[in-house]
């Protein structure tokens, strides 16, 4: 990083650097540090005297059968969102690229769904499947299928994969095509005059060369599906019924605002660092070839 | 790719059936809502709801954007609006300096410094939750717009990204400013900002997006109607209890929640991919 070519200045850097540092500073460093300090206190219920407890509170978390659930909850949950937003994705993108003409156009109209909130998103996936008034759950019924999510936890589930999952299909698709793009037209004809079907080709050249894309994709789903779907969890769901859609990120809200355990809230907010922490260490072990210190 | 590999007709035929299938389906979810917000409740809440627009457009945005459920649409978008350019600018201004300093100084701790901005990637707001609604407290910010601002204009990402781009800069263009006098903050207005407009730009519309879309942070410290965000504000449109929520001002408030990122991204379409592949580095 170093330009050989810099200006001298005793001052001037630090100015220029402490917005960013005092932002930094006042707003990450320290609730971070107080979120690990709670988490080794434990308050009374009037939140008048705070007694150090050591390790008690993760003890408890660990103890607690519904936060053990949450976990597994939000590995689902996870794994559903990627899977399914990333295989709609990739055939969407394998098509527009096929076709050339018109593929602007439909590029146009695909990433629409990035724009929009998660938790619109939430709203309108609620709407079409409102147990009572919903279109979705109306057709459903026609077909003999009771919709309510509202009282299925599994049905719960699916309804927020769903939202969650069509929201970043746009993001996928848009860095797969982009994927796609950047294959060498030759290595397909190559592949096409040795006889390999469209199929075959996917299999053995396309699918293989998009890998890279695909790992990061993988990662920033993953990532996704923990943090930024809160919203669509809060709409749709509020974690219900029993908590069958209670993932991580929405237990530390619970925990922390409704119940008011802050002690117990702190020590989940400092086990989802070390979980950010660790799938931030991935993402960047990939990308670090293009990161130069 | 080659007509060689493209030449099967039906495929293609049916590849754009099978698109125009997954667009239609992609995008049934936002019409569906658009004509929900242009009947009454009566067409909607006995299914199945009417597919076809309706003639209750002007009465659904007017009550919406006049008196909403809780507080007026109109004062969350600008909420909205105030809060999503003010994490924009923010981000941008303080990323631009900071990189600058990054890259074209030489000063003790930078390194410390640099790796203290590259440890806010970890810290996303969602893990340091409570803490952080403390220290907005504590500061008097509940609220407020500069308590919905200032704790999410901390930038490791963009910063790194103008680190680059000023680092692909040829050295020649601080020689030759040094040469006609030029001073550091001279040569960061005057040459630096025009030679990274394009970047600047593309971060702009992708940050835009980032900041209107926001949920969680609004949600907890904006306990008056007044100060909402319209993103945040939808879910407080829905009654407590069993009451019958009001659909079509609910789904015109969604559209009117959804327009402003979708016309940023129909518009300026170019710098929104280029910003979304550039801070992804």
């Amino acid at each position: 990083m170093q330009t050989s070519a810099v200006f001298s200045n005793r001052w001037l850097p630090y100015a220029l650097l402490a917005p960013q540092l005092i932002i930094t500073g006042v707003f990450f460093f320290w609730p971070a540090f107080e979120a690990v300090k709670q988490s080794l206190y434990m308050s009374d219920p009037f939140g008048l005297s705070m007694q150090f407890v050591g390790t008690e509170n993760f003890e408890y978390l660990f103890k607690d059968s519904y936060y053990r659930t949450s976990f597994v909850t939000t590995a689902i949950f996870s794994t559903l969102v990627t899977i399914s937003s990333l295989s709609v994705a990739l055939l969407l993108a394998v098509l527009v690229d096929r076709v050339i003409k018109g593929s602007g156009a439909y590029r146009s109209i695909l990433i629409w769904p990035y724009a929009i909130a998660p938790a619109v998103a939430g709203v309108l996936w609620l709407f079409m499947f409102n147990p009572s008034i919903g279109v979705a759950s109306y057709y459903l019924k026609l077909m003999g299928y009771e919709w309510n999510h509202v009282l299925n936890g599994g049905e719960a589930m699916f309804l927020v994969v769903v939202a969650s999952a069509w929201k970043q299909i746009s993001y996928n698709f848009l860095f797969f095509l982009a994927g796609l793009q950047s294959i060498p037209g030759s290595v397909i004809e190559a592949a096409a005059i040795d006889g390999a079907g469209f199929w075959k080709r996917f299999r053995t050249i396309v699918f293989p060369l998009l890998s890279p894309t695909t790992f990061f994709l993988v990662v920033v789903n993953i990532i996704y599906a923990f943090f930024e779907t809160f919203a669509v969890i809060h709409t749709i769901t509020s974690g219900g019924p029993q908590q069958s859609t209670t993932i991580l990120v929405y237990k530390v809200f619970t925990d922390g605002f409704v119940s008011q355990d802050l002690g117990s809230s702190a020590a989940q907010s400092v086990v989802l660092l070390i979980l950010v922490g660790l799938l931030t260490i991935v993402q960047f072990k990939y990308i670090e070839r293009k990161v130069h210190y | 790719m080659s007509n060689m590999v493209q030449k099967q007709g039906v495929g293609i035929f049916f590849s754009h059936m099978l698109i125009l299938f997954g667009i239609a389906i992609i995008l049934f979810p936002i019409y569906l809502a658009f004509i929900a917000s242009t009947h009454e409740q009566a067409a909607l809440v006995t299914p199945p709801m009417p597919l076809l627009p309706g003639d209750h457009f002007w009465t659904n945005y007017k009550e919406a954007l006049g008196s909403g459920v809780n507080v007026p649409v109109w004062t969350m978008l600008i909420n909205s609006m105030v809060m999503s350019l003010g994490i924009t600018i923010g981000k941008i201004v303080i990323s631009l300096l900071s990189a600058f300093a990054i890259v074209y100084f030489n000063f003790r701790f930078k390194m410390f410094f640099f790796w203290m901005i590259f440890l806010t990637l970890m810290l996303p707001v969602e893990v340091r939750i409570v803490p952080t609604y403390q220290v907005i407290a504590n500061f008097g910010m509940l609220n407020s717009y500069s308590g919905l601002i200032f704790p999410l204009i901390a930038s490791a990402t963009a910063t790194f990204l103008f680190r680059q781009v000023f680092m692909s800069m040829p050295n020649e263009l601080v020689e030759a400013a040094k040469v006609d006098g030029a001073g550091p903050m001279k040569f960061f207005w005057d040459i630096l900002i025009p030679i990274s407009k394009t970047n600047i730009a593309a971060l702009f519309v992708i940050l835009f997006i980032y900041g209107w879309n926001q949920y969680l942070w609004p949600l907890l410290i904006t306990t008056e109607p007044e100060m909402n965000t319209i993103v945040m504000g939808i879910k407080q449109m829905f009654p407590s209890g069993d009451d019958i929520p009001n659909w079509p001002v609910i789904m015109a408030t969604a559209i009117l929640a959804m327009l402003p990122p979708i016309l940023v991204i129909i518009f300026m379409q170019r710098l929104f991919v280029k910003g979304l592949v550039d801070s992804e580095k």
